[in-house]
């Protein structure tokens, strides 16, 4: 990749506008060839010393870069705004796409006015996403407006109850992408194609278990899965509670005369997220599927036929992968998330 | 608290599929005749991988490939590795690759051998055992098209074209018959023993993300539709230019030549996507019943039209990049004396009411000076021109421009002022490019139509009474061409834009558009 850069010190919005204009003119002067993406305009802010990390994590999203980043460092002290701006191609390509992103360095005092700093800089017309991984309610607060999709994580936050209360406000305000509940989607899709075949479709009438495994951290994601599976199937829930600091334990109804036992339990892994989900029906089946090297493994056991494995084939996307996915699906709307993070609640409501 | 409402009766729908992007397949096992071939190397097989990659396999997927030559599965599985780490778009996941390879079986044996057929209903029988379910079944047949016949009618033999409790499907790869007998005939073969909604004819021009976008940039616009007809539309232009030979392929282009290798299928695909009717509803039957009735509007050219309609010529020598090239008849392996074309014109007429009176010209042709697929849709010029006295020499009728490839998009050109103190005119592109408007890559169209063929969803693939349509169409050509042994074919030379004869297909001031 190439790079064509500006900079500039105490500077404002307007000459910010100006020098992304002025690049993308030059650049376009020495190659006709290369054109502005015009998909997504990504905010993100952040406090100034962690910088380096989210840009070190945008870096690795992929092919799903955002058309237009503008990175908000929040620096205790500061009462004037810096910029850099840097613009991005491929020059070899016959025809090209051009990413730009613009640094801004500010103070505290500046966010709650951010929207007068952000929106002359915005490219109109295009989504914009907000992600404020480090908190910065004020930030949020004044671009309100000016935001079509937020993007967090609840997996984030050291309070999984406190994170999903967050994420329900934010839904009411805009559309939610939720990285916790992305970390969810490949167990999502497993658990609907076991179930798709119509003989054991039926089987969903009668779950009488459902256990999340997730690392420690991931108690929202697991909680979210766990929310969905209730939302989906029309549980009547009741609030987990701690099961003796192993995790959480709880119970639904279902129309049936059963009840379905829901337990999460976290487990060591080196990546944040699910580790495996086990489901069980008529008491005597169960399906269980865990993380594996090139996919997910796979085990069934029934009366009648034992226990037996299989891998489920797929590759791991990464964190990386997991900030590209979630940039991607600002595009995408998802009717299930938020019947999935009431229930999420609900089951979580008595957790401390 | 009790949930929000859902269904309620899971027999009849799967309540957890709702809000996923990537719906569920189910259990199937895959079964690659030609499995050793050029086309299962370059597409099928790292296809499979990437969608392995992406978890879109179904939970429960078995392959056997099949084909003549001696491989152990080792040594199928090792050129399978070699092929996906080779052409994947994606740099292989080991892990994925070995789980991959792992499940690969491989039935070495003739086609037309009742023993591979045994063989491979006893694996399938395994399959389903060990998975405690029947197993869907898709048979792929990627092999020379002599044995598409030969393969249907042994799979019926061997009670392998269905199956209690699960689905069979045939995938059957181009070309689907030599000309419209052919075609009627391994139709007929083909449907003795698969019903035709088991039967998934591949065009692979169809999985590809613009052609599929030719259909949302129609019915999705309300911009276009109101001009889409003979009130506005001068004439269309359907290219396909090649700027490659046939490489190594003369055995098979001796028999082909460009009308039946490019025009019978991917243009004329193109050609009813851009004139159907809009469907209803996209299901494959409705999307289909308005292609065969576009088609079955086109009035094939009679005998003594065939010379007015269309030209075919041959590429002679000439530079092609900067490279000199031989003439196709200095390949090796074609005939000195050979009348097969490599280049072919069409003017075509849709007669129904909304086309009545556009022509619609296709071209296609190797050794060409760019290589290029794009439909050019000009529209009428201005009825009255009010600029024309003070300097308006640049202005020209709109086109709307949709790129294939190599550059997917869409450009429409328009007339704009030249900046400066007198009113003067100049065409201007106004570009759209897939690149800068969407953040995810297209997937290999074997991806998109592999996954299609599992789920049973055949609207992108051409049924029956299409592929007779198309056919019946090209055949008064072919047999013209064939009839005429005397005619010189016209030459043009490597790296030109075509034989000048093609110009004359164009009625009045048309002109071909620039390669």
């Amino acid at each position: 990749m190439s790079e064509d850069v500006w900079s500039a010190q105490d500077t404002n919005p307007d000459a910010i506008e100006a020098a992304l204009r002025e690049l993308l003119r030059e650049r376009h002067a020495a190659n006709q060839g290369l054109a502005p993406a015009r998909v997504l305009n990504l905010i993100v802010v952040v406090d100034r010393s962690w910088k380096g990390e989210i840009s070190n994590r945008l870096e690795r999203v992929g092919r799903y870069h955002a058309s237009r980043t503008i990175l908000c460092a929040v620096e205790d002290g500061r009462d004037t705004l810096d910029a850099f701006a840097v613009m991005s191609y491929d020059e070899r390509a016959g025809i090209g796409v051009i990413r730009e992103q613009v640094e801004i360095d500010m103070g505290p005092e500046h966010l709650t006015a951010l929207t007068t700093i952000v929106d002359p800089i915005v490219i109109a017309e295009i989504p914009t996403v907000l992600w404020s991984p480090h908190g910065h309610d004020e930030a949020v607060e004044a671009l309100r407006g000016l935001v079509d999709v937020t993007l967090l994580d609840s997996d984030d936050a050291p309070d999984p109850v406190a994170a999903l209360a967050k994420a329900e406000d934010e839904l009411n305000l805009a559309y939610v992408v939720d990285l916790a509940w992305l970390r969810t989607t490949p167990w999502r899709e497993r658990l609907a194609a076991s179930f798709d075949s119509p003989g054991r479709r039926a089987s969903l009438a009668s779950l009488d278990g459902f256990v999340v495994r997730h690392e420690a951290s991931s108690t929202a994601s697991a909680l979210l899965l766990a929310g969905w599976i209730s939302s989906r199937l029309g549980w009547d829930i009741r609030p987990l509670e701690s099961a003796n600091g192993s995790g959480l334990r709880g119970r639904a109804y279902t129309n049936s005369p059963r009840y379905v036992d829901i337990r999460l339990e976290p487990v060591d892994q080196s990546v944040p997220g699910l580790a495996g989900v086990t489901v069980g029906w008529q008491r005597e089946y169960t399906l269980s599927l865990d993380r594996a090297q090139g996919g997910l493994h796979a085990r069934e056991a029934s009366p009648a036929r034992g226990e037996q494995g299989w891998l489920v084939l797929g590759g791991s996307r990464g964190e990386g992968g997991i900030l590209g996915e979630g940039i991607r699906q600002s595009h995408l709307r998802d009717p299930t998330y938020g019947p999935a993070l009431r229930a999420a609640r609900e089951l979580s409501i008595n957790v401390g | 608290m009790q949930s929000a409402a859902v269904a309620t009766d899971f027999e009849q729908d799967n309540p957890l599929i709702a809000g996923l992007e990537r719906l569920p397949v189910r259990p199937t096992a895959l079964v690659i005749f030609g499995a050793t071939g050029d086309l299962s190397h370059r597409k099928l097989l790292p296809a499979l991988y990437n969608l392995a990659h992406e978890g879109a396999l179904p939970e429960r997927f078995e392959l056997i490939g099949v084909s003549r030559s001696e491989f152990s599965h080792d040594e199928f599985r090792n050129e399978a590795r070699e092929s996906i780490e080779r052409f994947s778009r994606r740099r292989p996941d080991q892990n994925v690759l070995n789980g991959l390879l792992g499940e690969m079986r491989y039935l070495p044996g003739s086609f037309d051998s009742d023993e591979v057929y045994g063989e491979i209903g006893k694996t399938l029988r395994e399959f389903d055992e060990r998975a405690s379910e029947p197993l869907n079944r898709v048979f792929y047949l990627s092999t020379a098209p002599q044995f598409f016949p030969v393969i249907a009618s042994k799979l019926g033999d061997a009670g392998l074209s269905e199956c209690e409790r699960a689905e069979t499907r045939i995938v059957i790869e181009k070309p689907f018959g030599y000309d419209l007998a052919s075609a009627q005939q391994l139709n007929a073969q083909v449907l003795e023993v698969f019903d035709e909604s088991q039967v998934f004819r591949i065009d692979h021009y169809l999985g590809k993300e613009t052609v599929q976008n030719l259909m949302a940039l129609r019915f999705a616009n309300a911009l276009f539709e109101p001009v889409w007809n003979r009130n506005f539309i001068d004439h269309v232009q359907i290219t396909a230019a090649e700027d490659i030979g046939i490489g190594g392929r003369a055995g098979y282009y001796e028999g082909a030549g460009a009308l039946r290798d490019l025009v019978q299928n991917h243009m004329m695909q193109l050609l009813a996507l851009l004139t159907m009717e809009p469907p209803s509803s996209f299901d494959a039957d409705r999307v289909r019943d308005e292609k065969l009735k576009v088609l079955e509007a086109i009035v094939p050219p009679s005998p003594g039209d065939v010379a007015a309609m269309t030209v075919r010529a041959q590429y002679g020598p000439g530079t092609v990049g900067g490279k000199r090239v031989t003439g196709y008849l200095e390949e090796e392996g074609v005939d000195p004396h050979s009348r097969t074309e490599t280049y072919a014109a069409l003017k075509l007429h849709v007669s129904n009411w909304r086309w009545a009176g556009v022509p619609v010209y296709l071209r296609t042709g190797k050794q060409l000076a760019r290589k290029v697929t794009e439909i050019v849709v000009t529209l009428k010029p201005v009825p009255h021109l009010a600029f024309k006295n003070i300097g308006s020499v640049g202005v020209q009728p709109n086109q709307i421009i949709l790129t294939v490839q190599p550059d997917e998009g869409v450009s429409v050109s328009l007339g704009a002022k030249i900046p400066g103190a007198t009113m003067r005119i100049r065409p201007v592109n106004m570009e759209f490019r897939y690149g800068t408007s969407f953040l995810s890559e297209s997937p290999e169209a074997y991806e998109r139509l592999i996954l299609d063929a599992m789920r049973g969803d055949a609207t992108l693939f051409t049924r029956g009474d299409e592929i007779i349509a198309l056919w019946a169409i090209i055949d008064p050509i072919l047999q013209a061409w064939k009839a005429d042994t005397t005619s010189p074919i016209p030459q043009y030379a490597a790296g030109s834009a075509g034989p000048a004869e093609a110009d004359a297909l164009l009625d009045g001031d048309r002109r071909w558009r620039r390669l």
